[in-house]
């Protein structure tokens, strides 16, 4: 899959400013930890329907922007917006996937148990998991070809079979926009397809998603919209206009040798479209 | 809604099944102390000296003889005829079952010394209790409810103090956990010096509260002690699934909208309850044993929440039963420490045999595995060295030419570097599985051993083709354990690599798959 020509989208500019339609408008957001700044003004607006990459190098903030998102990180000043509603009001339509490493995968749940947990919040108070959730969360998990191993105790599940068991447990959600970190970190590469897979299916259903992604190689062929990130924001828009060797230069400070075959390679796509 | 397709059975616990069912089972097993303890004699609120809860007015302190206990005592304990011991037993086992239900989540919140905390916090809270109540009536200092109110909202001061600490500053919660306990204590310490000094002040009655003394139990106390593990079991059975979520990714279910800081709030409120009420039993030095050991042997028996919080519970409940047993038998010993050991006990025996991650069954495992290993690789030997030979034997009938053709041990030494010793064992073994037979001039495979000889071979192939292919997946990706490649691999890559494994091996018959595989899906 590579990016098409995007025929329908006008410059972002054409917009009203922060449209109540974007899945995700960010307005001059600073965060700071411990009275350090790690994101500075970020002013964005996410496309609808598209798929986009958050890329930036270590350090440049891609979690604590989704985690400050979804109020997961206080903001020190700025607002968020999804669909023009704060988070709170919301929070149904918004699918998060977090980090891998974020929990204890010793924990004694199964599979089933885990992708569940989407389901809490419609489940509601005090009541328990019943046949018909659990039923709910088996079909999620087989959308993500994990259905072999429901029952199993998640630290004996791979790598990226864990990353399909989240990634189960934020579609049972049936968001319209998912935030995803890091999905492609560690996994093998069956994961790798399904997951292109699921975000292509979103896609196809009218949802959006962010990505926050670490192999820029693969960005042209996943992905349709770009935001590159290094505690500010140094570019946002379709891949053929903002994935360009400057642009990657300015993110990356010339750092990474890998810049200049990707480079190629745009140039080379650019070319033959 | 989505459309919910009939799915896979998942084999589940019945106790997950009928979940209220189960968190009622700790209470079952309480029941027949409950109705023992029902109709005792007239008086319900004597307390008990310490010295007569044995039952036999034998022992007295000065008497430091060790005594083994009759048959007819032994008995009655355990049958609990005695009043006192049926409310010592009753209240100890009512507190096991709390202690080990609200330990679980402790235990899977990381936070398994906070009973600790909670329970020394408490002491300067008993210490300010007395004191204001001997100076405003002087000599009715050592009312009870009192001071567990003074410890409850000592232990309480303590958590937040930890949780602001942790929140507030840059401390790590480990430093936090130990600067509040160490810190409350040496206040509680401090003011029993205090109290030592008033006139009327006797600490003796104020010092079981750090070392327990479970004996000493009244009825009153025992249905303190089962309000509050009932509360305990109540709140965790309604907010169970809220608790799991707390427990795994708190973040995530905070970013569903779920309070979880409140959730926390009501868990450390529970923790505190179990730990205040056990100040009296068991005492504060030992009460976070009750919350933490019988969750830590329950982790090696199940791997559902569900089934670890009952089984928590009824460890809990048992190790209070042994301990408050052997204490009333043997006077001498503290209820508190030998509540404790036979927690102890119960940890040490999950800890050998318990079934999900115990020593020995992994042993067992890992020894069973190991054997499948060494057969595999006999297996495989033995097919890649008859392999060339199949061309030049005659197929003589319909039986597989694999199993036709004969060989000496010593050929498939040269091939591994397996000692002859190891060899024989791996042959032994698969003759009597039987795989092989012996005939005079060596060995030979059985039918049932050819055929699994080929697929044993053909799925190494396979994965080695796999591997070398696509050598860019790191292999610990790679289940190579799986019985079958079609069983981990997509159909399109299985039959890309059974074509490539035929053509470098064009002389081997495969086996066909078991699965269908359907080109390009």
């Amino acid at each position: 899959m590579t990016d098409g020509p995007q025929t329908a989208t006008p410059p972002p500019d054409e917009h009203a400013r922060h449209p109540s339609s974007a899945p995700l408008a960010i307005h001059d957001m600073t965060v700071a930890y411990h009275r350090r700044p790690v994101l500075w003004d970020i002013d964005y607006d996410a496309p609808p329907g598209k798929l986009t990459a958050i890329v930036g190098p270590n350090g440049s903030g891609k979690t604590t922007l989704i985690k400050a998102a979804v109020d997961l990180v206080p903001r020190a000043s700025g607002d968020v917006r999804f669909f023009g509603s704060a988070y709170h009001k919301v929070r149904h339509r918004v699918g998060y996937v977090p980090q891998r490493g974020s929990v204890d995968w010793d924990f004694p749940v199964n599979a089933l148990d885990v992708v569940a947990m989407g389901l809490y919040k419609q489940i509601g108070w005090f009541r328990p998991v019943t046949r018909r959730y659990r039923d709910q969360a088996m079909h999620y998990l087989e959308r993500v070809g994990m259905a072999d191993y429901a029952a199993r105790q998640i630290s004996q599940l791979s790598g990226g079979q864990q990353q399909r068991v989240f990634l189960a447990r934020a579609l049972s959600q049936q968001a319209d926009v998912y935030l995803m970190d890091e999905p492609f970190v560690g996994v093998d590469a069956a994961t790798e397809r399904a997951i292109v897979v699921i975000l292509q299916e979103l896609r196809e259903a009218g949802k959006s998603a962010l990505v926050v992604h670490h192999d820029l190689q693969t960005v042209p062929e996943y992905f349709d919209h770009v935001l590159l990130l290094n505690m500010r924001m140094v570019a946002t828009g379709p891949i053929s206009d903002v994935f360009t060797p400057e642009n990657l230069r300015a993110t990356y400070g010339g750092k990474l040798a890998l810049l200049d075959q990707v480079g190629h390679r745009m140039t080379l796509n650019q070319g033959r479209s | 809604m989505s459309p919910v397709r009939p799915t896979a059975t998942v084999v589940r616990p019945v106790i997950f099944r009928h979940r209220w069912l189960a968190l009622a089972l700790p209470f079952a097993l309480a029941m027949p102390s409950v109705l023992l303890a029902a109709p005792g004699p007239s008086g319900h609120d004597h307390p008990v000296p310490s010295q007569v809860t044995t039952g036999t007015s034998g022992t007295s302190l000065s008497d430091n003889r060790f005594r083994w206990p009759g048959w007819n005592k032994i008995s009655d304990t355990l049958l609990m005829r005695q009043y006192n011991t049926r409310i010592v037993l009753l209240g100890s086992i009512l507190l096991g079952i709390g202690a080990g239900t609200v330990g679980t989540f402790m235990l899977l919140r990381k936070r398994s010394l906070v009973g600790d905390v909670v329970s020394h916090a408490s002491l300067p809270g008993i210490a300010m209790a007395f004191l204001a109540i001997e100076l405003a009536y002087p000599g009715k200092g050592r009312s009870l409810p009192v001071l567990l109110f003074g410890a409850l909202l000592a232990g309480l001061l303590g958590v937040l103090c930890t949780i602001g600490i942790r929140r507030f500053s840059r401390i790590k919660e480990d430093t936090a956990l130990a600067i509040v306990l160490s810190v409350f204590f040496g206040i509680g310490i401090a003011l029993f010096t205090i109290i030592q000094k008033l006139p009327t002040g006797q600490v003796a009655g104020l010092q079981q509260f750090i070392y327990g003394q479970t004996a000493s139990m009244t009825s009153a106390d025992v249905g303190l002690i089962g309000l509050a593990s009932i509360l305990v079991i109540a709140v965790s059975a309604a907010l169970f699934k809220e608790f799991g979520l707390l427990c795994f990714d708190e973040e995530f279910g905070r970013s569903h909208g779920w309070p979880t800081t409140w959730l926390d709030l009501v868990l450390m409120a529970l923790v505190v309850c179990i730990a205040i009420t056990g100040l009296q039993s068991v005492g504060m030095l030992l009460v976070v044993a009750m919350l933490i050991i019988p969750p830590a042997a329950a982790r090696f028996w199940t791997d559902r929440l569900g089934s670890m919080t009952v089984i928590a519970a009824v460890l809990g409940g048992l190790s209070a039963w042994l301990g408050g047993v052997v204490s009333s038998l043997f006077a001498r010993f503290s209820a508190g420490a030998v509540i404790v050991l036979a927690g102890t006990l119960f940890f040490l025996v999950s800890l050998a045999f318990g079934t999900r991650r115990g020593l020995l069954p992994r042993g067992l495992r890992q020894w069973s595995n190991n054997r499948r290993i060494g057969r595999h690789d006999l297996l495989r030997t033995l097919y890649e060295m008859l392999e060339p030979r199949l061309e030049s034997s005659e197929p003589d009938s319909s039986d597989d030419p694999l199993a036709d053709i004969h060989f000496a041990s010593d050929e498939v030494l040269s091939r591994r570097s397996w000692t002859r010793s190891r060899l024989s064992r791996l042959l032994d073994r698969a003759t009597r599985d039987g795989l092989l037979q012996a005939v005079e001039s060596g060995w030979r495979l059985t039918a049932s051993g050819a055929a699994e000889a080929r697929l044993v071979a053909r799925n190494h192939r396979l994965w080695e083709t796999y591997l070398i292919l696509h050598a860019d997946i790191a292999p610990n990706h790679v289940d190579r354990d799986a019985d079958l490649i079609e069983h981990v691999l997509e159909p399109d890559l299985v039959s890309q690599l059974l074509e490539t494994v035929s053509a470098r091996y064009p002389q081997m018959q495969m086996p066909p798959s078991p699965h269908p595989l359907e080109p390009g899906t």
